[in-house]
């Protein structure tokens, strides 16, 4: 963040004095856009140059890498005008009309406005420019074939801009817009159809995704945010931990990257829009999970769990998270749960919950067997009914972690 | 061939306790820090993995996150009249080794000393006469018990420790030590959770009119939020904590208390696994210029920096003084030299009460989880009509219960076979031990200098230990156990045991890991190391920070003392040292 600073001030420079002042406010409005939008959540590596191309992004169809987009002119966006650059945030069509695959999120970005996208721009032209070269596209024939996305584009797409709904609160209607919009939070938490584009009738609803399953963030009392207050949902964007749970993987980074950085207004609006997003699916009772197995779950669970997250799976404030009502813990696809049980998990570090606590693998530990029991236990105890997971449920998760 | 490197504000020698909360400090301060760590990185999920952190057989016994001889070892021998040799295992001692040091696998008892510690020469010599320590080489530190409290107080709430206040602001309060000194305020955490033995050892001491109090502890009475925002758990009681990092957040040390936050900054860089192989000082040697330090390939680093601080074990901190000429090392037989001089160590004795009827349940414990009685503990008590100075705490602190180790018997069981084994069946859940935590005094001849035979694996010399128990601390200890038999007879029980201190200092049986001098403040630079900042008198951009500071030990655990004077050194270095670098904090 430092370095991206010191690119904006270093352009700065460069520009005279009466523009100077106007243009600093939209490269600062554009830094928060660029925020809200986490771009370095996927183009910035690990200890990377910011925004110089990023990992893999192991799609359904395929491999896509992250390009450069600093203003390098050989191997970043240097050439690319702004009209490209909104065209490609609205539509999907980049400088000489090189067509994008949805794995970057401007099914999204479409819902944003001129402004957020022309302050952007004037943002990503003060970015450090930086020479790599990323081979974005790396799927296999014939889904490498970018005039493909044509063909989805007019399946799957159309470009529009934030519709606002009137009968809703102005911070509603901002909430909404983070959401829908920069935020992007449905290319994570909203299924995909077989031609990997967003159910929309499922809208938030919990989606699995390399390797994760992001969980529902409607409102839903059992599986999604029902128990969360408002302050709750802002606690956890803000600092990565609150009273019900404690952010894992791909969360972690964006609460990181993204969310921790948002304004209080910004996060408080989110929270009320999410927060009024109904869905009526999943609340169905899972049925009691068998005795036998509830019984080698609590042994199990006293053995190796119990020492942190208590007995009574209370938990320990920022440290060790509740299992009770634990939005991990309630979604149907027990996949993430089994993955931080498998692989373990450390907490991402904030500004206001810095200690960063983690789970040990406990996959050395512990038979899939073990595993599905204790996890069924952990669903099935202290008011959490969510449904059995099965040895077959770890075993898939084992394998991809150790391929 | 030696590499240079860019130069840095600030370099620190090891990063456990005070390296820490110096490069917390300073880095604060907007300084540059690199800290230089000997051994591996070690973080809580990895390191103190809960499913295998209470393995006996691998910490405790084989010992494994402690330094180890083959890295670097001491010669040791009783008097200056017998020649050295080296300690090829650690036993008596065990030293720390990598990131959290010594502090990851402390027990945690965190002491305050008081002002008749810190003024101990002034004390006693209007108490009992220049005569009475006419034997020994005790010295003041040059601060008072008041100067050092509101140090004490941050690294009390840095570490979250669960206590119970005696004397807050001059009012006594029920229930805490009513000899303690003045504190601010109460402890962060109130105490653990008592178990049965501490209980029975404290209406014992009550009984008989003694002031036992809960011990103050590292380990979590509850979860605790320290002031820079990171969150321990509340302590589990599994026993697992000498010998053993904690695997529940719970134990306070440099991974729960302060790397969190420290190693996000910017400003900061730790270099793990690369040793420190002396201090370079600019021709003249009146400055340091940085350090050389080689990592684990063999490859040699210059790094520059402005400051230096030496923030490794006390022991380590004084053979680098030494292996670096800074100072003059102490010589026993002129009295000349500073560095080495008065190294104390610990004076303790032990008790067991066995009993028939009762059961101690010893697996539910925690490292300082106990009762302490401090009324014959430094000047808490008259020395008027006796023969020495000094005291010690009796501390009925049951650690642990862990299976390898806990095998109580009683005097006269066989040492193995099937009647130890019978014996250590009845023995394990129905004995109650207690101890008593002695001072230490400084005497001209227990001293640290450099071997003149044996060297290290990068042909440095060894350091020399010369120590054994002073004959003042043997008669106070052998008072203490009187005391303590005492106790053991209120307590009742079938049968007791006093394990009495004796002369000739054995390294093999493991005592206390209390090592303290070897470097010691005060005011006076021909009987001082370092000032009372503990800035060198010798090289002033060189700080020495740890319990190598002590002049003297008292009978109480070191880390609290240790934590407190490194708080008085960033002290010193933010507000007053950095305003001109370079300057002695004191004149002499």
């Amino acid at each position: 963040m430092r370095t991206l600073a010191a690119g904006a001030g270093a352009a700065l420079l460069a520009i005279t004095p009466a523009l100077a002042a106007d243009q600093a406010d939209q490269i600062i409005r554009g830094q928060y856009q660029a925020v809200l939008g986490d771009c370095a959540g996927c183009h910035t590596r690990p200890g990377g140059k910011p925004l110089a191309g990023g990992l893999s992004l192991e799609t359904p169809f395929g491999a896509l890498v992250p390009p450069n987009i600093t203003p390098d002119h050989e191997t970043g966006i240097g050439n690319w005008s702004e009209i490209d650059f909104r065209n490609m945030m609205k539509t999907g069509v980049g400088h000489d009309g090189v067509r994008l695959y949805p794995a970057m999120p401007y099914p999204a970005y479409t819902r944003m406005t001129e402004q957020d996208i022309s302050d952007l721009w004037a943002y990503m032209t003060t970015v450090e420019p930086v020479a790599n070269k990323v081979e974005a596209n790396q799927l296999p024939f014939p889904l490498n074939i970018r005039l493909a996305m044509w063909g989805w584009n007019l399946l799957n797409f159309s470009e529009a801009g934030f519709q606002a709904d009137p009968s809703k609160s102005a911070e509603w209607n901002r909430g909404a817009y983070i959401v829908q919009g920069a935020g992007h939070c449905g290319t994570c938490h909203t299924p995909k159809s077989f031609l990997g584009a967003d159910q929309d009738s499922s809208f938030l609803q919990g989606a699995s995704l390399q390797g994760w399953f992001a969980p529902d963030i409607t409102n839903n009392a059992q599986s999604g945010l029902g128990k969360w207050s408002q302050e709750d949902v802002v606690a956890y964007l803000k600092t990565g931990v609150n009273a019900h749970s404690i952010a894992s993987g791909p969360m972690a980074e964006a609460i990181e990257n993204s969310t921790s950085k948002m304004t209080d207004p910004d996060l408080k609006a989110v929270a009320v829009y999410l927060k009024n997003l109904g869905s009526d699916t999943g609340s169905a009772q899972a049925p009691k999970p068998d005795e036998a197995r509830m019984v080698a779950g609590e042994a199990i669970y006293r053995d190796n769990c119990s020492a942190c997250h208590g007995g009574d799976g209370a938990g320990a404030g920022a440290l060790f998270p509740t299992l009770i009502g634990n939005s991990i813990v309630a979604q149907g696809n027990p996949e993430t749960l089994a993955r931080v049980v498998l692989a373990g998990s450390q907490a991402v570090h904030t500004t206001g919950a810095p200690t960063t606590p983690s789970m040990p693998s406990l996959a050395w530990r512990l038979k899939d067997q073990e595993i599905a029991d204790v996890l069924t236990y952990v669903r099935g105890s202290w008011g959490n009914s969510a449904p059995a997971v099965s040895s077959d449920d770890i075993a898939a998760v084992r394998k991809e972690l150790v391929p | 061939m030696t590499t240079i490197l860019p130069r840095k504000d600030v370099v620190i020698v090891g990063l456990g306790w005070t390296g820490s909360i110096l490069a917390h400090e300073l880095t604060d301060q907007g300084l540059d820090v690199l800290a230089i760590e000997r051994g591996p990185w070690r973080d809580t999920a990895t390191d103190f993995n809960i499913g295998y952190a209470q393995d006996e057989l691998r910490y405790s016994v084989r010992r494994d996150l402690f330094l180890q001889p083959a890295v670097e070892t001491l010669t040791m021998r009783n008097d200056p009249s017998q020649t050295a040799l080296p300690m090829r295992d650690f036993g008596s001692f065990l030293l720390g080794n990598g990131v959290g040091g010594a502090g990851v696998h402390w027990n945690g008892h965190t002491w305050r000393f008081w002002d008749s510690d810190f003024q101990i020469k002034t004390n006693l010599t209007k108490r009992y006469g220049a005569a009475r320590i006419a034997d020994l080489q005790v010295e003041d530190w040059g601060v008072t018990g008041a100067e050092m409290e509101p140090y004490y107080d941050q690294f009390e709430y840095l570490a979250g420790i669960s206590g119970k206040a005696g004397n807050i602001k001059g009012q006594l309060q029920e229930g805490g030590n009513p000899f303690e000194d003045p504190r601010s305020r109460d402890y962060p955490n109130p105490p653990m959770e008592m178990t049965y033995a501490p209980t029975l050892f404290a209406n014992a001491g009550r009984s008989m009119g003694l002031h036992p109090f809960p011990t103050p502890s590292a380990n979590m009475s509850r979860t605790y939020v320290n002031p820079l925002g990171i969150t321990m758990g509340q302590c589990t009681y599994c026993g697992f904590c000498e010998r053993f990092g904690c695997a529940n957040y719970s134990k306070s040390s440099a991974q729960t208390t302060i790397l969190p936050v420290l190693m996000k900054k910017a400003n900061f860089e730790v270099r793990t696994d690369s040793e420190v192989l002396h201090v370079d000082l600019a021709a003249g040697g009146k400055s340091a210029r940085g350090v050389t330090y080689v990592d684990t390939s063999g490859q040699e680093f210059f790094q520059p920096a402005d400051l230096v601080l030496l923030c490794a074990y006390g022991l380590h901190n004084a053979r680098l003084m030494m292996l670096s000429g800074i100072g003059r090392i102490y010589d026993p037989a002129t009295g000349e030299g500073t560095v080495g001089r008065n190294y104390c160590y610990q004076t303790n004795a032990g008790v067991q009460v066995f009993f028939d009827d009762k059961n101690f349940n010893p697996f539910i414990a925690a490292g300082a989880l106990g009762q302490t009685i401090d009324d014959y503990n430094g000047d808490a008590f008259d020395h008027g009509g006796l023969d020495f100075v000094g005291g010690a705490g009796i501390n009925c602190i049951p650690t642990n219960g862990r299976p390898i180790g806990t095998r109580p018997t009683l005097p006269g069981t066989p040492k193995w076979g099937s009647a130890w084994k019978k014996a250590t069946v009845a023995g394990y859940k129905s004995t109650l031990g207690f101890s008593s935590q002695g001072s230490s005094s400084a005497t001209r001849t227990n001293y640290l200098d450099l071997d003149p035979t044996y060297k290290d694996r990068f042909g440095r010399p060894l350091m020399r230990m010369t120590f054994d128990f002073p004959d003042n601390d043997i008669r106070m200890s052998n008072y203490l156990c009187d005391r303590m038999e005492e106790i053991a007879k209120t307590l009742g029980g079938k049968q007791y045991n006093v394990g009495r201190r004796k002369k000739g200092w054995d390294s093999v049986p493991y005592q206390s890991t209390h090592n303290t001098g070897g470097a010691i403040m005060g005011t006076d630079p021909k009987r001082s190391a370092v000032n009372t900042f503990l800035q060198s008198w010798d090289v002033p951009n060189v700080f020495v920070i740890g319990a190598s500071a002590f002049p003297q030990n008292a009978g109480k655990n070191p880390t609290g003392t240790v934590g407190a004077l490194a708080y008085r050194a960033a002290d010193g270095i933010r507000n007053h040292y950095l305003r001109n670098p370079g300057a002695p904090l004191v004149q002499a």
